[in-house]
């Protein structure tokens, strides 16, 4: 965060101001939901399909909700999956890919390999054949996610510390007497964290929308939860009210292309070859 | 006594389906207590092997390498053991070889808790001690790598490694990313520290004016062996084996004659068909037949017009030797 604000911000384009103000906008929205909502996200009180008015800004769906409070609740739901998506991805496929570059040999061959396979089968049909076998349910939808995520965090940690590891730095390091653990910790992860802070930002976007794609797909969040994806979903049964599935959609939207800005600023912050030279 | 002494080396690189590169072919070499030993040669002629070998980066296909009288272990998965401590390596670049990421202090720190195995803070007495032994000012230690431009990259590169107390220091081309002025402020400090640390130095280098000046013993390589070793002097003002010959002639004169350097011509062949014979013969102007057919061995010369000498208990690195059947024929003793 302390990298966020001192050297993201001052410099950045409006665009990424932009995006960083979307996404605190979200996150405030989420931790303020019942103060924000004008109802409950769940009673049926309004008359089915009103169409956007004063009363109902977002207009109510097919059994009278009122689409804003859905809207505004979903991001309870969207935003902290996508996190511990993002972060269970991250962890795991970062300690594997970290075990596999530090160890080389069968256990990199056989996790690299594993990688390989998930790679090569398309992510949302292993993901939906995973939740459908677990049940639909927004847990194991989480669990589906993070099972064809994984691989991305393993496959760039273990280039990383294989490459680091064989830094000059390294060696010297071991040359005085450091254990491998003790370079591994001290010089080679702390040049990783920066890459993979990357990646996650990047990735969160693409996880809401994965989220909402299970969910879409109706494997994820069921009924009467307020989700994105299954209001989009449920929205596009109904296309001549055009708010069901519109406004949910606009906050999948903004979410997953505020993510990519502010990953994209991150990775011109770290990486020293593209964007502003720092330092 | 020789607190580095290197005998009878060979490197081997095997790659699958492709002949193996003798990288080092055999070479021998020690380092005294305050003495620079420089091992100078074109590059690809294996001298840098020669200088992870030394340190244990790559393990030797035959032959030893001996640090205060006790064999090398090569540097594998584990912690270096405690008696090798003393034998440390200044690498070529320092860009790379200072992490971005860590304050000097912190990495000078790494040196000096070394030997006692244990972590050392930055603002540790020693640490600011090291660094001006090498010329820094002691605010250094609370800055980053970036901070500092490449000579002085290097100098911490190298009061890192004097915090470990070593006796024995291998420097891997320490000059060549420099510029003139940086070179000569690094030499000097090594000449300075041999001095004042009585360190064994093995100074790897492809510049031999910058050498001539730093280096005690002069060995100089060629594809993987060593053909001509002796003090500095002799060797400059007398070379013997018609390589060292060729690169003393390659370097620029500054005699104001404008007499332009001359060029050995060919390249270094592939170390993987290394040529029959001395491997120097398909260049060399002076080759005769016997060259093409029979490698000769480094062997000790006297100088020429006198009688031979008798001993020969003089150690390797320091006696006057070359490899060359012109000269074994006629100075051998």
């Amino acid at each position: 965060m302390n990298i966020l604000s001192r050297r993201v911000l001052p410099r950045s384009k409006p665009l990424t101001v932009i995006a960083v103000t979307v996404i605190a906008i979200w996150l405030l929205v989420a931790l303020l939901a019942p103060v924000l909502a004008p109802g409950d996200p769940l009673s049926q009180d309004g008359t089915p399909f009103t169409a956007p008015s004063g009363a109902h800004w977002f207009g109510t769906d097919e059994l009278g909700r009122d689409v804003l409070s859905r809207v505004i609740y979903g991001a309870r739901l969207s935003l902290p999956l996508a996190l511990l998506l993002v972060v269970l991805s991250a962890l795991i496929g970062g300690t594997l890919g970290a075990l596999a570059g530090f160890l080389r040999g069968p256990v990199d061959g056989v996790l690299m390999r594993i990688c390989d396979l998930l790679f090569a089968f398309p992510g949302i049909v292993l993901a939906m054949v995973v939740a459908a076998t677990l049940g639909p349910g927004i847990t194991n939808a989480v669990l589906a996610l993070v099972l064809i995520s994984w691989p991305w965090y393993a496959r760039i940690v273990r280039g990383l510390v294989v490459s680091l590891g064989e830094a000059e730095y390294v060696t010297a390091r071991r040359l005085l007497g450091a254990s491998t653990w003790r370079a591994l910790l001290d010089d080679v992860l702390p040049n990783i964290v920066g890459p993979i802070l990357v990646l996650a930002t990047l990735d969160l976007g693409g996880a809401v929308l994965l989220l909402s794609g299970l969910s879409f797909l109706g494997l994820g969040a069921q009924a009467p939860v307020a989700e994105w994806g299954s209001m989009v979903s449920h929205g596009t049964e109904y296309f001549q009210h055009w708010w069901l599935g519109l406004f949910p959609g606009l906050a999948i939207f903004t979410v997953v292309l505020a993510f990519n800005f502010v990953g994209d600023a991150l990775r011109d912050v770290f990486d020293p070859h593209t964007g502003r030279a720092h330092g | 006594m020789s607190v580095l002494s290197i005998a009878d080396l060979h490197v081997d690189y095997r790659r699958r389906g492709r002949p193996t590169v003798q990288a080092v072919a055999g070479v021998s070499l020690s380092v005294e207590k305050g003495q620079i030993l420089g091992l100078v040669g074109e590059s690809g002629c294996g001298k840098s092997t020669l200088a992870r070998a030394a340190v244990g980066l790559v393990a030797p296909s035959a032959g030893t390498v001996e640090f205060d009288g006790s064999p090398t272990t090569r540097l594998s998965r584990g912690t270096r053991p405690a008696h090798l401590l003393g034998l440390q390596m200044v690498f070529q670049n320092p860009y790379a070889s200072l992490n971005p990421r860590r304050r000097v202090g912190a990495q000078i720190a790494d040196g000096v808790g070394a030997r006692s195995r244990t972590k050392v803070r930055a603002d540790d007495p020693r640490v600011a001690a090291v660094l001006e032994l090498v010329g820094l000012p002691t605010s250094a230690a609370g800055r980053y790598p970036h901070e500092f431009s490449g000579g002085q990259r290097q100098r911490l590169a190298i009061a890192r490694v004097l915090a470990a107390e070593p006796s024995a220091v291998v420097l891997d081309e320490p000059l060549s990313s420099l510029d003139a002025s940086a070179q000569a402020q690094i030499a000097s400090l090594l000449v300075e520290l041999k001095d004042k640390l009585s360190l064994a130095i093995l100074l790897i280098s492809h510049d031999l004016s910058v050498v001539r000046q730093v280096a005690d013993v002069l060995a100089v390589m060629y594809l993987g062996r060593v053909v001509e070793v002796g003090p500095t002097e002799q060797i400059w003002s007398d070379p013997r084996h018609p390589y060292t010959q060729a690169l003393i002639g390659a370097v620029p004169q500054p005699d104001g004659l404008g007499t332009l350097p001359t060029a050995l011509p060919g390249e270094v062949p592939d170390p993987a068909r290394p040529p029959s014979g001395c491997r120097f013969h398909p260049r060399c102007p002076e080759a005769i037949a016997r060259c093409s057919v029979e490698q000769p061995d480094l062997t000790v010369l006297v100088p020429s017009g006198r009688k031979l000498g008798t001993s020969i208990d003089t150690p390797i690195g320091t006696a006057r030797s070359a490899a060359c059947w012109l000269r074994i024929d006629t100075e051998a003793r």
